[in-house]
């Protein structure tokens, strides 16, 4: 009687858990991985010549042409370069604003420069790229003060793409100097560390990982981005533009495919590199 | 967390798998056969509307009144026929095609570089032209061509024709040029504030340009190109590319790049100088160069899969009436196709400004064409596909 009760229990608790898992699993597999197969599988299709319609036959040629074509090994290097550029600027701009506002500021300047940071996600992201544009155009308001604009091209870009994922880099990074115990720093510069020694030993240590899950948006996301370039990168082309090109000029969906399987072994690339540091141990 | 890899990546394998499966099931033939255009049956006769109209339309093509409220022709349509219009506006061809094989919308105004990929891939029907009463009065040079027909069935009616114009700042550019030349050997003089199509049908106006200035490369037709000569009009594109501040497609972003000074010269449309000069914010001049241009020759084409043909069929005869025709052509600097829109035009010049019942003028225009294989001009096979435009463009860009 009670072994029965508690097996029904059993059941019943097992039914809920199934319930409960089953969305998120069939939304993982059914839509993220599902629709990563199918890139994978179509980049081995190909295109009719004339009309653009693709061709069900498989082939490696997409591939081979993505690893040989000089053009979009160029591209590559270029987009992998400003993605690692804007993450290097976010982090050495966000790591003094974020050890400031954790440590440092009072709360109530602290809640201000949360303001500060988190206010420009309000805001759409066509809008903020287009100011940039007006900001940098050769009759701009930096022209008019500085008497200087690096005009439209690859500088435009990895600035307006810092501008745009700086606080996916500042939240974490606060988050991880916010975690860090007074008792700890108390306790190093009781020891007779400097406050440098104690950021670079104490601190450094207990952040990073707060940095790298930062440092993982403002690469992707870079790495992904195609819009801010096209509207202040001049005639700089990124991967993304390159993809969209062959799906929408060209009307070779394989290729695209094919082509941006760059950027997500490009991004696998940096999370494995990430594990391998141990910051992802934590987080 | 190595089981949990190792899980993933069987999960992976199997839905790749299975996708696999699925798709050599619907597998659709090889791309040696040559392609047949849509063999569907056109609208046998006219009914009712079906209250909406989803259109791909080029900018300026279908004026709801939203760009300047006294120009407004799509509103006058929905009242007269009860279809309400929802514009989807085309930036390139390529974008055109793209969007027509959504299947999700009744019509497209199809430029001569779409229309024949557009049949032959099945994505628009043939036109029972005898439903669309303005066509008998449309220029006859317009009907049945090869960029409209195939087999002696009409693929759409036509809509309008033009020519693509040098566009320059005069505040900026102060000796009017009457050459192409000024965007390619000259474009070093105003280097960084060029601009250009960015589309790979835009080599044809390099290729063009050789054919006037290198007549040795033996260029006849700038649609088509041996691999030779195509290398040539990439050569010169490349150079081109140094000088180049930003490229468009997007006719908005031409206007904001002309308007803030970003670009003082390069290749435009009408309508795009039609916008700047309402604006009166800056100085810009526009020439029909002395080698000729590339053009457009435009056909509204009713979609294989239209929720709305009835709709479509209303707004093909609409568009090509005279008064509407006059107001559009007038609008977008462009030759009306309906013949009678030359007693409406608000000037009364403008038919003769355009040349619109000029058949010998009309065809000193390289009219955007689909580069195939098989020369277009029918001058051998030895001639250099789109899909080798498009990656050239690709090197261009870098």
């Amino acid at each position: 009687m009670i072994t029965a009760g508690r097996s029904s229990h059993r059941f019943r608790s097992r039914l809920s858990l199934a319930f409960l898992l089953i969305p998120p699993l069939a939304w993982l597999i059914v839509v993220y991985l599902g629709s990563l197969a199918v890139l994978l599988v179509s980049a081995l299709w190909s295109t009719n010549s004339f009309t653009g319609a693709v061709v069900r036959t498989f082939t490696g040629d997409n591939i081979v042409r993505v690893l040989t074509d000089a053009v979009f090994r160029a591209a590559t290097l270029r987009t992998v370069g400003i993605a690692l550029a804007v993450t290097l600027i976010c982090i050495t701009l966000a790591v003094p604003l974020a050890l400031y506002m954790a440590k440092v500021a009072s709360p109530r300047v602290r809640l201000a420069l949360v303001v500060a940071v988190t206010t420009p996600l309000w805001a759409s992201y066509l809008v903020k790229a287009y100011a940039w544009r007006m900001l940098l155009s050769g009759q701009g308001p930096l022209a008019w003060v500085a008497g200087y604009t690096p005009g439209y091209g690859l500088v435009a870009t990895v600035l307006t793409l810092t501008y745009l994922w700086l606080p996916y880099m500042v939240i974490p990074v606060f988050a991880a100097f916010e975690r860090v115990p007074e008792d700890l720093i108390d306790a190093s510069s009781d020891l007779g560390a400097s406050g440098w020694t104690t950021l670079r030993t104490v601190m450094t240590p207990l952040v990073f990982p707060g940095i790298a899950a930062g440092s993982i948006f403002t690469f992707s996301l870079s790495m992904g981005d195609y819009i801010a370039v096209t509207i202040v990168g001049g005639k700089t082309q990124m991967l993304g533009n390159i993809i969209y090109g062959q799906l929408v000029t060209a009307n070779n969906q394989p290729l695209a495919a094919a082509l941006s399987l760059i950027p997500l072994f490009a991004i696998i690339g940096y999370l494995l590199a990430m594990r391998r540091t141990g910051a992802l141990e934590n987080v | 967390m190595r089981t949990t890899t190792l899980r993933l990546g069987v999960t992976l394998t199997a839905c790749a798998a299975l996708v696999a499966a699925c798709s050599s099931s619907t597998n659709s033939g090889g791309g040696t056969t040559a392609p047949v255009p849509s063999q569907q049956e056109p609208l046998a006769s006219l009914g009712n509307g079906e209250g909406q109209l989803n259109l791909v339309s080029w900018p300026g093509y279908a004026e709801d009144g939203s760009n300047d409220p006294k120009v407004d022709w799509v509103h006058p349509f929905e009242q007269q026929t009860g279809c309400k219009v929802n514009i989807k506006i085309g930036n390139t061809s390529d974008e055109m095609v793209q969007l027509m094989r959504t299947g999700q919308y009744d019509g497209v105004s199809a430029s001569g570089d779409a229309t024949l990929r557009l049949i032959y891939a099945g994505d628009v029907a043939p036109v029972n032209t005898t439903l669309v009463p303005n066509y008998d009065t449309i220029s006859a040079f317009l009907k049945d061509q090869e960029w409209n027909s195939v087999d002696g069935k009409m693929f759409g009616i036509p809509h309008g024709w033009g020519a693509n114009l040098l566009m320059y700042n005069t505040d900026v550019v102060k000796d009017a040029p009457d050459s192409w030349g000024a965007v390619f050997p000259g474009a070093a003089e105003y280097k960084g504030k060029v601009t250009a199509y960015d589309s790979p049908i835009y080599i044809a106006d390099a290729a063009l340009y050789l054919s006037k200035t290198k007549p040795e490369l033996g260029i006849k037709n700038p649609y088509a190109l041996t691999s030779e000569q195509l290398d040539a009009a990439t050569e010169l594109l490349k150079v081109q590319h140094g000088n180049i501040g930003e490229y468009w497609s997007d006719y908005t972003k031409a206007v904001q790049a002309f308007e803030s000074g970003t670009s003082v010269i390069g290749t435009s449309w009408q309508v795009i100088a039609n916008m700047l000069t309402t604006d009166d914010k800056i100085k810009i001049a526009t020439v029909l160069p002395k080698e000729g241009s590339t053009g457009w020759s435009d056909t509204w084409m009713v979609s294989s899969k239209a929720a709305h043909p009835n709709c479509m069929y209303k707004w093909m005869d609409y568009i090509t009436s005279p008064t509407v025709n006059a107001q559009v052509a007038e609008y977008f600097g462009e030759a009306p196709a309906q013949t009678k829109a030359c007693e409406f035009t608000s000037d009364k010049n403008f038919c003769a400004t355009f040349h619109a019942t000029d058949a010998d003028y009309a065809k000193r225009i390289s009219y955007w064409t689909t580069p195939q294989k098989k020369c277009v001009d029918g001058s051998g096979d030895n001639c250099t596909a789109y899909s080798e435009w498009v990656d050239k463009w690709q090197q261009i860009k870098g």
